[in-house]
């Protein structure tokens, strides 16, 4: 075979399983739909200064608190009402998507950059290595975040980069635990030892043999995480921690509104909606990819969905 | 008394049974039809996939989805077994009248209940014994099945047993009620050799004691020829050969009893070289028209594409065109 | 079991001066008390009188072991903010905070093993689907916008229920049910995995072929398989719901427990009261993992006592 046929050949394959994956996809509406959810917050954030009919931070006080447009007094250019001080709705939420992604796209690269680096180092290493960071862990996956968070709060104060960093430092472990307990298992493993055994270098083995069998399940974990931190920068923000004015963030916009909630419910309910929808197709979609990478669990899901048609009791 | 006189204990007719999975429907029983009488034991022989399980689990109510029995009847002292589950009949009938001796004696016993607990809920729901009673008569029970000490042992957990206790303990749940009929489903094979022959001597042992019948599903022939009355030989789905063990072992008439034969290690026969089969069983999701053992039978002719009769044997029955005929070179037992 | 507890005492002794360290090195090393809690205005001589109270002015490590000693004591040093001793406000908002918290955790926890026994019955069925796809959708909601949301409804709207502070049982309903809603969802989810784990093993089908009557397979067998994982979140989840969660609802709720103070400390940085309330929980997060340990001993014959 020359190289062109290989890498013909290479390419088709590639295409058959990108088609198979995307029939599956078609068939399984609801990581469909999460996807195209995904997908559509994603270029929200990209394309806001397009798309956005207002600057989010313009204020208009002559139009405070406007209902959304389907309401009486509502009108068509603030489809989802204003503020307060008269800002746009749908505008602070297409630009507020920014932040919030921003942040969990950063904290899951630092901190699952870091839990994996460690989860290398010490399931490679084993031993007392092993046994120190599995303890450091330990102790700090015992303790929730927020009280972290809390102290370097109250005396730092906040901004962008310590929730970053904040984020990170409380979010690693996961990683950490997940890459170490596989690395364990897959240094036993007959393939690693004969790599070994023929003395492939130790960073060979790690980056070639073991790394491309995490790529998957890190993924996963990357994106369940990720649900995890969209939560918390809300949170914090809601708790006037997290992202300050004149920054915008859905949570910072429901700690807002609800000062007006006896008056305005549109306030709270829109940026509420706009993190349910986001986490929630995010663990529709790892679920999705969980399952279909699993054969184990496909079987499963189709055993179950068969027995639900079949409409038998177990 | 002659056995073959007396009305079977267990009839089962024309069982088909099938499981859904994503690749399609797996036909793992395809017609199967055995009888067991008062007090003999059955071999079921069969490598794994061959449905010797799935029919041990069809007589215990253990088919669930996406498994179902589509077809067929399994009759117990000539009452209808198949969807009993939940009549008072079929109560009184599973773990009182028909119990189980699994393969894997490390999982089948619950880690977190006592071995007392475990032998005396099926006394007390059973027999409706007081839990005194209970706890008195499952001792008994594990003396009975030669395990020493057994007052201490009733309040130990499984994972202070070794795999041999374990599988006392599994056989003396079995015969708490004094059952009728055994299936015991490979319950030496995951134990090692010297326990094998513990065990299997207990069974022996039992039934004479009790006057159990007793299924024995196994896919090693050596165990079967020692043990049982009657075999009957499983091969993907269906049984392809049954009769008197004695006369299977020395005139096996189907292809495949011979080549399974053939391929087993006797100590009674010198042999230059085992017999390998040539070829998988079939996928049970489509077999083959015809006879299933056609592709690796060497004596394959036009009429295996229709489906095999029963041909007699003269010590039972083989579904074989071409039934005692010697299908392997070098093959003269 | 003595030497046990012994060993695991000590061990948590050690976790105890790792927090110390910790909130030692953010608060005395990181940050700077001084310009923190004094006001602008204050002047150098202020300044140098507030260092020298607290012990600023000695070598790092004289100061880590009075602050450790003081921490150790109990002796928080008094809140800037209420004017009296940092333990005196923490003794009067953490029994609010238990309050709250067993009440949403205990209502969560008995639901849980409901729906998620029932769900496990027939996974994929229409009950299953359901159950599944409202949990997803609890852990998918962030709690204060719930908290928010029902307030929005029982308060604004039906006016049934108050909506904030803390006096009658009815003020406990809509900030116990909030609390609730995430530890309900990830115990429902985790006990229909594991009950459906159960349910597939092998001992399950020795006890249907002892011929068990199907409730007592799944009560007495299976369900009580499914209780060291469920009791191992049910603890992750009072910790969790002590230390992270009651901080967001109490303050939606303005319900006067050790979250909200933790909050309004911080606003009015106040540096000994956030580091009373956070040292008071670690203390707490190490006491509920002690017990759980040997809850686990107790239940788990496996696991040895020694």
């Amino acid at each position: 075979m020359t190289q062109q046929q290989a890498r013909n050949s290479a390419q088709a394959t590639w295409r058959a399983n990108a088609s198979a994956l995307a029939q599956e996809l078609w068939r399984d509406k609801t990581g469909l739909v999460s996807l195209i959810i995904l997908v559509g917050i994603v270029a929200m954030a990209l394309f806001a200064p397009l798309i956005a009919p207002f600057d989010p931070a313009a204020q208009s006080l002559s139009h405070r608190l406007t209902p959304p447009a389907w309401l009486d007094r509502g009108v068509w250019t603030h489809p989802l009402g204003t503020d307060h001080l008269g800002r746009d709705i749908l505008s602070r939420i297409i630009w507020g998507a920014r932040l919030t992604l921003l942040i969990g796209s950063c904290v899951v690269l630092f901190g699952g950059a870091l839990g994996t680096a460690v989860g290398l180092w010490a399931g490679y290493n084993g031993g007392r290595t092993d046994n120190i960071l599995m303890r450091i862990v330990d102790i700090q996956v015992s303790f929730p975040g927020i009280l972290l968070i809390l102290l370097i709060v109250s005396v730092m104060g906040t901004s962008v980069v310590t929730l970053i960093v904040v984020l990170s430092l409380t979010n690693w472990m996961v990683f950490a635990r997940f890459v170490r307990g596989t690395v364990m298992s897959l240094r036993q493993s007959a393939y690693v030892e004969a790599a070994e055994i023929v003395g492939c270098h130790p960073a060979r083995i790690l980056f070639r043999h073991i790394l491309p069998n995490l790529i998957t399940p890190l993924l996963v974990l990357s994106i369940l995480e990720f649900t995890n931190i969209v939560l918390a920068e809300a949170a914090l923000s809601f708790l006037g921690l997290g992202i300050q004015p004149p920054a915008t963030s859905w949570g910072l916009d429901i700690a807002s509104g609800r000062d007006y909630i006896y008056i305005a419910w549109w306030l709270v309910t829109f940026p509420g909606i706009c993190i349910v929808s986001l986490v929630l197709s995010l663990n529709l979609f790892s679920s999705w990819v969980r399952i279909t990478t699993d054969p184990q669990e496909r079987e499963k899901r189709f055993a179950h969905s068969y027995m639900s048609r079949r409409g038998k009791r177990s | 008394m002659n056995r073959r006189d007396t009305p079977p204990l267990l009839q089962i007719k024309d069982l088909k049974v099938q499981f859904a999975t994503r690749a399609g429907i797996v036909q793992a029983l395809r017609g199967v039809s055995l009888a067991v009488r008062p007090g003999e034991t059955l071999g079921l022989v069969g490598e794994s996939g061959s449905g010797k399980s799935v029919t041990s689990q069809a007589i215990m109510g253990l088919i669930s989805p996406p498994g179902e029995i589509i077809e067929g009847q399994i009759e117990w002292r000539g009452q209808p077994l198949v969807g009993a589950q939940h009549t008072a009949h079929g109560a009184g009938i599973w773990g009182k009248e028909i119990s189980t001796v699994f393969q894997d004696p490390m999982t089948s016993l619950n880690p977190l209940m006592t071995v007392g607990a475990q032998i005396g809920e099926v006394l007390t729901h059973h027999l409706k014994m007081t839990r005194a009673q209970a706890r008195r008569r499952s001792a008994e029970l594990l003396a009975a099945v030669g395990i020493s000490a057994p007052e201490r042992r009733l309040d130990e957990y499984p994972h202070e047993l070794s795999g041999g206790m374990r599988q006392r303990v599994m056989i003396a749940i079995a015969i708490a009620c004094e059952p009728a009929l055994l299936i015991a489903d490979e319950p030496t094979t995951a134990l090692d050799v010297t326990i094998q022959a513990q065990i299997l001597e207990l069974l022996v042992r039992l039934q004479k004691e009790l006057g159990l019948a007793i299924i024995f599903i196994t896919h090693d022939l050596g165990v079967v020829a020692g043990l049982c009355h009657r075999t009957s030989v499983m091969y993907a789905g269906q049984i392809v050969e049954t009769g008197e063990s004695d006369f299977i072992f020395e005139h096996p008439a189907h292809p495949y009893t011979q080549g399974l034969l053939g391929s087993t290690l006797r100590l009674d026969v010198s042999e230059d070289e085992l017999l390998y089969i040539d070829g998988l069983p079939p996928s049970l999701i489509s077999p083959p028209d015809g006879c299933s053992f056609r592709p690796r039978c060497p004596l394959a002719s036009d009429i295996c594409r229709k489906a095999p009769t029963h041909a007699m044997t003269g010590g039972g029955t083989a579904a074989c065109w071409h039934a005692k005929t010697p299908a392997w070179d070098g093959m003269d037992r | 079991m003595g030497s046990y507890i012994l060993g695991r005492l000590a061990q948590s002794g050690l976790v105890v001066l790792g927090v110390t360290t910790v909130v030692f090195i953010v608060t005395r090393v990181f940050g700077d008390p001084v310009s923190l809690m004094l006001p602008l205005s204050a002047t150098a001589e202020q300044k140098a009188a507030f260092a020298h109270q607290i012990g600023l002015d000695q070598p790092l490590l004289a100061q880590f072991f009075a602050f450790a000693g003081d921490l150790v004591t109990l002796d928080f040093g008094e809140s800037l903010w209420q004017r009296r001793p940092v333990i005196e406000v923490i003794a009067d908002c953490l029994p609010n905070s238990l309050l709250l918290v067993s009440v949403a955790l205990a209502a969560a926890t008995l639901m849980a093993v409901l729906l998620g026994a029932i769900a496990a019955l027939r996974p994929g069925g229409v009950i299953d689907k359901a159950i599944s796809g409202i949990a997803l959708l609890g852990l998918s909601m962030p709690q204060f916008w719930v908290g928010l949301l029902l307030i929005l409804v029982m308060s604004v709207y039906l006016k049934l229920l108050p909506s904030s502070g803390m006096g009658s049982a009815a003020h406990l309903v809509l900030p116990a049910i909030t609390l609730a809603l995430t530890p309900l969802a990830r115990q429902t989810m985790l006990l229909r995995s594991s009950m459906i784990d159960e349910l597939n093993k092998q001992y399950v089908r020795t006890a249907r072929a002892k011929g068990m009557p199907f409730a007592r397979v799944l009560i007495v067998h299976a369900l009580r398989n499914t209780w060291i994982p469920f009791l191992t979140l049910a603890g992750w989840e009072f910790i969790l719901t002590l230390a992270g969660y009651s901080v967001v609802v109490e303050t939606v709720f303005a319900w006067p427990g050790l979250g909200l103070t933790a909050i309004q400390a911080i606003q009015r940085g106040d540096l000994f009261l956030v580091q009373g309330v956070v040292f008071t929980i670690a203390v707490l997060i190490v006491t509920v993992n002690i017990v759980l340990d040997i809850l686990f001993r107790a239940i788990d014959p496996r696991i040895g006592l020694n």
